[in-house]
């Protein structure tokens, strides 16, 4: 099985049909492909890999070559029902800078990211000394896309310190599931977490 | 030299000569009493005519975008690389047409057709004529082929120029608009580039005010020079490094006629060879039509405004060493187009061709445009 699979099914039933949508970092193009077919959502991703563009193309996704990392200016404040950050977010420069961009832009904001504070994450740094690695953080630690890791203890102090009000979180085990033990301590046991939330009735 | 074409090459093919006998009105306020168009076709019209393709040419196009005239061509059409059985306008799934634009020197009504009434070329009588005169004449064509809507209008540089107006002037017209190497108005740099262009063509001994077929001559070496000029401007400075250096052909001569530089014989030959077979007076229409295209001017320059009325998808790409037609330009369009929430798809390719590149067989480029066409043949069921 698609170990992503799962983690997009709950993306996606968070999106109401026919809303509009921004897919940041859309990747190949599946989930896209999957809301406009099945929610009839107005689309668009941006995806820096040229040879992902490609295969959005193939799919016939609207999707613009762009560098996340050079904001989101081409589009209006509140153009889109829902912004996803779908496993991208770990890999920009200035996550704090996106989130922001996003929630002008959207009025809704999905992430998902790999929790850096599993336990079997600590663990390999605590007993063998290295950066961690796992299916989810394939790579070694100078060539890893992924350069702003974070738990999700993290990920929460961010959205309370911008004033970003998390409406939903879901974690995932291992095997990409929802798990009802997850809930007991989800910073320690959880690898993904999927997060929705909104612009803070405090913040602009 | 006799030899066959390749595999992937449409072949030999012959163009067609539509005539259009019924007045053509003209964005200068002037018309044209009756004109005819020159074209080539690839690939077969299915029976719903739902998977035909027009292809607009660049400034110095013409209607021979792919194939061969005879086994002794030397060279192919100029879009040879993307038209063809496999390539991303795959002849075996569509047909593909490209017309002669109007003002052109290849057949198609132009300065050197003779004007019906004065049994004269027209010279510098005929009308300046503009992108949307060129989509108007493209749509009669259209209506007499028996092709209600087009799969898409595709074009790159000037051509991409009317892809897009066609998608403006003629929604419904067209399902998809392929926009390569292109920008929604002229910056003063590339008008100034086209003027200079014009004041060489237009400064040589022998334009005699653009009468100069009653004299039996032609500007040669204005327009070899105005040539020359537009031949840099289509380089990157990395392409023309790469190609030519500061390499000598000699020793150097201290004189002005000879040729030093590899670079300056590059640019002569390239001039020398198109005078052969362009006319002066298109080269001076063709890079007005450019200057004047700018849709966002009836619309208080707003160009969001102006593309408000397209329906079709948009796929836009960009060459990283255009500085002709900049990405930052294709980013306008795209802009504009994200803004009024129309469907589009845009890719910045790597490539050190500069504005040449959407001729080029860069594999990346082919595979993008190919992704995206095989979608639009999905789309049209072929």
């Amino acid at each position: 099985m698609n170990p992503l699979r799962r983690e997009l099914e709950i993306v996606a039933d968070w999106i109401e049909p026919g809303s509009r949508v921004l897919d940041l970092g859309c990747g190949d193009g599946t989930l896209l492909q999957y809301l406009v077919q099945r929610k009839g959502v107005t689309a668009y991703g941006l995806e820096i890999d040229p040879r992902k563009v490609t295969r959005c193309m193939d799919r016939g996704v609207n999707v613009v070559r762009a560098d996340l990392d050079e904001g989101l200016a081409d589009f209006h404040r509140d153009s889109f029902d829902h912004v996803i950050m779908s496993q991208t977010i770990q890999a920009v420069r200035y996550p704090d800078k996106l989130l922001e961009d996003l929630l002008r832009v959207g009025r809704h904001g999905i992430v998902t990211f790999p929790n850096i504070g599993y336990w079997r994450l600590r663990m390999q740094l605590l007993l063998r000394g290295r950066m961690p690695r796992s299916p989810a953080l394939p790579n070694a630690w100078y060539n890893s896309p992924n350069i702003h890791l974070c738990t999700l203890r993290d990920f929460e102090r961010l959205c309370s310190s911008m004033g970003i009000e998390i409406l939903e979180r879901r974690t995932l085990d291992r095997a990409h599931r929802s798990n009802p033990l997850l809930n007991l301590s989800p910073n320690l046991l959880a690898e993904v977490a999927i997060y929705r939330f909104v612009r803070g009735s405090q913040s602009r | 030299m006799v030899r066959s074409p390749p595999i992937d090459s449409v072949g030999l093919v012959t163009q067609h000569k539509a005539v259009f006998e019924e007045p053509l009105a003209l964005d200068c306020g002037r018309e044209l009493p009756r004109y005819e168009l020159v074209y080539e076709t690839y690939g077969e019209l299915n029976r719903d005519a739902s998977n035909a393709i027009l292809v607009c040419h660049a400034l110095s196009g013409n209607h021979h975008a792919a194939g061969y005239h005879s086994e002794h061509d030397r060279k192919p059409g100029w879009w040879e690389t993307c038209i063809g059985p496999g390539k991303p306008l795959d002849t075996n799934r569509f047909f593909v047409v490209c017309s002669n634009n109007l003002g052109g020197c290849h057949g198609s009504t132009g300065p050197a057709s003779i004007n019906p009434h004065t049994n004269k070329p027209y010279g510098d009588q005929f009308p300046v004529v503009t992108v949307r005169d060129w989509v108007r004449s493209q749509a009669s064509l259209a209506d007499q082929l028996g092709i209600k809507q087009w799969a898409a209008v595709a074009g790159g540089s000037l051509g991409g120029m009317q892809a897009l107006q066609w998608a403006i002037d003629h929604p419904e017209r067209l399902r998809h608009a392929i926009v390569i190497a292109a920008a929604p108005r002229l910056s003063a740099q590339n008008i100034g580039f086209n003027e200079v262009a014009r004041q060489a063509i237009m400064g040589d001994p022998e334009f005699h005010g653009g009468r100069y077929y009653d004299y039996g001559v032609s500007p040669r070496r204005g327009l070899a020079v105005a040539r020359m000029l537009g031949h840099i401007t289509y380089l990157s400075d990395d392409a023309m490094r790469a190609k030519f250096g500061r390499d000598l052909r000699g020793s150097m001569s201290f004189d002005f006629d000879e040729v030093d530089f590899e670079v300056e014989s590059y640019l002569r030959y390239q001039g020398q060879r198109f005078v052969q077979d362009f006319d002066a007076n298109t080269y001076l229409l063709m890079t007005k039509a450019l200057d004047y295209f700018d849709p966002a001017a009836e619309h208080s320059d707003d160009f969001s405004a102006a593309i408000e009325p397209i329906q079709c998808s948009t796929l836009l790409l960009s060459f990283s060493s255009d500085w002709r037609f900049a990405p930052s330009r294709s980013r306008e369009i795209l802009r504009a187009l994200l803004q009024k929430e129309k469907p589009v798809s845009y890719m910045e390719i790597e490539a050190t061709q500069g504005h040449d590149a959407f001729l080029m067989p860069i594999p990346r480029y082919l595979e993008a445009f190919s992704a995206y066409m095989g979608n639009v043949a999905r789309e049209v069921e072929i």
